[in-house]
């Protein structure tokens, strides 16, 4: 263990990607360098554990990545999902800086996987970690502890210590020991998991969403720099939420408790009835909106309602379906209303008109006469066995940051920057992305920033 | 027959690994698995018999102890192993010996070794084991030819038979008639999937082993076993050649080839058998399978023994001490190649199976989405 009782020049609070790059930038730069973590060492990581792949541009096609991902190309895409909301300042900074970070990566023991199967649809803009984000934490670790970054696990940070913009000291622990350090790097997420703070936006319904990620983001430390003036960013009731499997754990079920079925099918509320176009447009662009979709049902749940037809377009969840022989022997399986169910079906058959089924593309099988419609991939539910997966809204992260400049400094209510204290991954991207999502942009920002943070932070803590 | 127990908990783990597929880069176990859905005991010991036990994915998962979901792949590949060992050998009645693979290595060795001994001295007499022998023919006057030869033959032979039977019911039971066995470039694929040692690499980086950090020596250690291993059959194989058509009669000079060869792949048995017993003593055992580890075990002292005893006969072959130790030698070869059939060697088998099949699946695979 550290010597804990010296000051730091750098700490940083949060051990997941945005957290080790800060560390592995500031060490490398000279600094004594402390992160402190909340999980205990076989959860470290925050949510960057459950990660699989990061956006980076880049010139060419390599190994890893199948072509050219230009600036120009990133930015449009960002653009698109966020709808202009995002600062093109930063934002431009982020998609510069994210050319360098294969090979930075890589240096610091990060391997690539080549584009398979699983990885071809993002295999030109994003580079897969072999063995996906628990495998680039590792390495981080790794090469931290190689450098001689001092790492203390279980050890969540209470209260920090600010006035004026300026950071002093740090509590954290059970025993709420002091820590005293130079500059302090915020690198601990947002408060997804913090059901309570989600129920000031969300009340009660809060209480069904289930935490894709880890049970540590309590939001404390946004909590404790909007406390001490920092200048909030993002919608504070803004989360990317997307439709989960209700039987997943509450917490950290990561990638596999997703469902992809819903195109493929019809999707109904607790009264049997259906709610939105589950055919609006591709998964992938649309997996998203499904979370608040559900969120806003009654109970916040929802039923996937798939023949034997649709079983094999879609990736296989963790959970098997459930599966009846008829609608109605279904709709009792699910604990639903059998014949609310069977007449939601038998309308939604009535209404499909035929059509080429094209599950790789936006094919004309949509429905006529039906609201809501259903735009694309309807098909008439008619091939026993039926299946039902129950979902819940899933959420993954939140927006709600606080602003920072090109410098990842905080910056206070009265628009000066801190002197001393940086952020860096979702505690700030808000910043750039302030709604939707572009996959594997997450991994991006905190790595850009947390390099910046580490970066300046070391220069402030030296000079 | 695996315990339905261990089959229910493949099934369960396989299906969250296919709804993730983070380790699909590492090795063949996950490229094969995302061609299924379900997971029958046959899937099961197809997949297990893929797994070269590199741990890349233990350390890599989001959903390893202590996490809920409780996801081993090595440990239950391990344990799926030892199962298809069991069940695929012949006769049924032996197949305890898996079970039991310390336990049996010591006792049939050490049989072997009072045999040998109560045959050398009932009908060669206690001088032989106290003379110096020197010249052609030396080893004979302990242990006379026909005595050396015919009873390792009829050990091989008797072993061989065994893995043919495993291997065609292997090959059955995961699904595919003999003739789809006969494919020229599945062979070769499988061939140098299994020669390269592949799926050690995790993808690049190497074996987890012994603990979580990539290494390569868990595959350099075993391509001294293997290499080192064909040398010294190589190595009998031209010995018995002369013996035969030269009419040539061991010990052979130090500069012979049955002597080089089977120094070096001595030597190299002696490294890679050690090595690997240290890496193995040092692994860490969450993600390992007790009884595949003690069978690992057993089978690697043997070598590293045989192959000790082997070299030390040669340093001293003109020596009072030949006899003795030729053997103590031959009592380890015994003891090796009498539970090869029911030991950790079996895995050579059913791995190379397991490389034909994923050879024939990727294929079809690759030619379908053209």
């Amino acid at each position: 263990m550290a010597d804990l009782s010296r000051p730091f020049d750098v700490l940083v609070v949060g051990g997941g990607n945005a957290g080790l790059c800060a560390a592995i930038t500031a060490r490398r730069a000279g600094a004594r360098v402390l992160v402190l973590e909340s999980a205990i060492k076989d959860f470290r990581g925050g949510n960057s554990r459950h990660t699989r792949d990061i956006r980076t541009m880049h010139q060419a096609a390599t190994e890893y990545v199948t072509g050219r991902y230009s600036e120009e190309e990133f930015w449009e895409d960002l653009r698109q999902v966020t709808g202009g909301e995002t600062d093109e300042r930063l934002a431009r900074l982020t998609i510069r800086a994210s050319e360098e970070l294969g090979d930075w990566m890589a240096a610091n023991g990060v391997r690539w996987q080549k584009p398979l199967r699983g990885t071809l649809h993002l295999a030109k803009s994003n580079l897969f970690m072999l063995g996906g984000g628990k495998a680039m934490m590792n390495a981080y670790y790794d090469t931290a502890s190689r450098l001689g970054v001092e790492v203390a696990y279980e050890s969540e940070v209470g209260e920090i210590d600010v006035r004026d913009g300026e950071f002093f000291t740090a509590s954290y622990g059970g025993s709420r020991q002091e820590i005293q350090a130079k500059t302090i790097v915020i690198a601990s997420g947002g408060f997804e998991a913090n059901i309570p703070w989600l129920k000031e936006y969300w009340g009660a319904a809060a209480d069904n969403f289930i935490v894709r990620g880890t049970r540590h983001n309590q939001g404390r430390m946004l909590k404790e720099l909007l406390k001490h003036g920092a200048k909030p960013v993002g919608d504070p009731r803004g989360c990317h939420a997307i439709a989960l499997d209700a039987r997943a754990p509450k917490f950290d079920g990561g990638i596999v408790t997703r469902l992809d079925s819903v195109p493929f099918g019809i999707v109904v509320n607790r009264d049997g009835r259906r709610f939105y176009d589950e055919g609006e447009d591709f998964w992938p662009k649309r997996y998203a909106i499904w979370g608040g979709l559900i969120a806003r049902q009654p109970d916040q749940i929802a039923y996937s309602v798939l023949d034997s037809k649709a079983l094999p377009h879609f990736m296989p969840s963790v959970f098997p379906p459930l599966e009846a022989g008829s609608i109605a022997e279904l709709g009792a399986t699910l604990g639903l209303d059998s014949s609310a169910l069977a007449a939601a079906v038998k309308e939604f058959n009535r209404a499909v008109r035929p059509g080429a089924f094209d599950p790789a593309g936006l094919d004309h099988c949509r429905t006529e006469g039906l609201d809501p419609p259903k735009s694309h991939w309807a098909r008439t539910i008619d091939t026993p066995p039926y299946y039902g997966y129950p979902l819940r809204p899933g959420i993954t992260f939140t927006y709600l940051g606080v602003t920072v400049n090109e410098q990842a400094r905080v910056i206070m209510q009265d628009g000066r920057p801190a002197k001393n204290i940086f952020a860096a991954g979702e505690v700030m991207a808000g910043n750039i992305l302030e709604k939707g999502y572009l996959a594997g942009f997450g991994l991006t920002i905190g790595s850009v920033f947390g390099r910046i943070a580490g970066r300046e932070a070391a220069l402030y803590a030296r000079a | 027959m695996p315990a339905p127990e261990l089959l229910k908990e493949g099934g369960r783990q396989m299906t969250i690994c296919n709804a993730c597929r983070y380790c699909e880069g590492y090795c063949a176990v996950f490229p094969a698995m995302e061609q299924r859905r379900i997971f029958t005991k046959a899937d099961l010991a197809y997949l297990a018999n893929l797994c070269f036990d590199c741990r890349d994915c233990y350390y890599a998962c989001q959903y390893a102890p202590p996490h809920e979901f409780g996801v081993n792949i090595p440990k239950l590949m391990a344990e799926l192993r030892t199962e298809t060992y069991r069940e695929f050998t012949w006769p049924a009645m032996l197949s305890g010996l898996f079970k039991r693979s310390g336990l049996g290595a010591c006792l049939i060795t050490g049989a072997a070794l009072i045999v040998l001994l109560f045959l050398v001295l009932l009908f060669m007499g206690r001088d032989v084991l106290l003379t110096t022998h020197i010249a052609a023919g030396a080893f004979y006057r302990v242990v006379p030819y026909a005595a050396m030869t015919v009873p390792p033959l009829i050990i091989a032979l008797y072993g061989l038979t065994v893995f043919l039977i495993g291997a065609v019911r292997f090959w059955r039971e995961t699904g595919g008639g003999l003739s789809t066995l006969l494919d020229g470039g599945a062979l070769w694929r499988a061939t140098r999937d299994a020669f390269g040692l592949t799926y050690m690499k995790g993808g690049g980086a190497g074996c987890d082993y012994p603990g979580a950090s990539f290494s390569q020596s868990r595959r350099w250690l075993h391509h001294l076993v293997f290499y080192g291993f064909l040398l010294d059959l190589a190595s009998t194989s031209v010995a018995a050649f002369y013996h035969h058509f030269l009419a040539w009669q061991a010990p052979y000079p130090l500069l012979s080839w049955p002597v080089v060869l089977g120094t070096v792949g001595g030597v190299g048995l002696l490294i890679g058998a050690g090595g690997l017993l240290y890496l193995k003593w040092k692994s860490d055992r969450d993600p390992s399978a007790a009884r595949m580890l003690s069978m690992d075990v057993a089978f690697l002292v043997l070598l590293f023994l045989t192959s000790l005893t082997g070299l030390l006969l040669l340093a001293l072959r003109e020596t009072a001490v030949m006899g003795a130790l030729l053997i103590v030698h031959l009592a380890m070869v015994a003891g090796l190649f009498i539970t090869l059939p029911y030991g950790k060697f079996a895995h050579v088998v059913y791995r190379y199976a397991a490389l034909v099949r994923y050879a024939i699946e990727q294929r079809r695979m690759e030619s379908g989405a053209r």
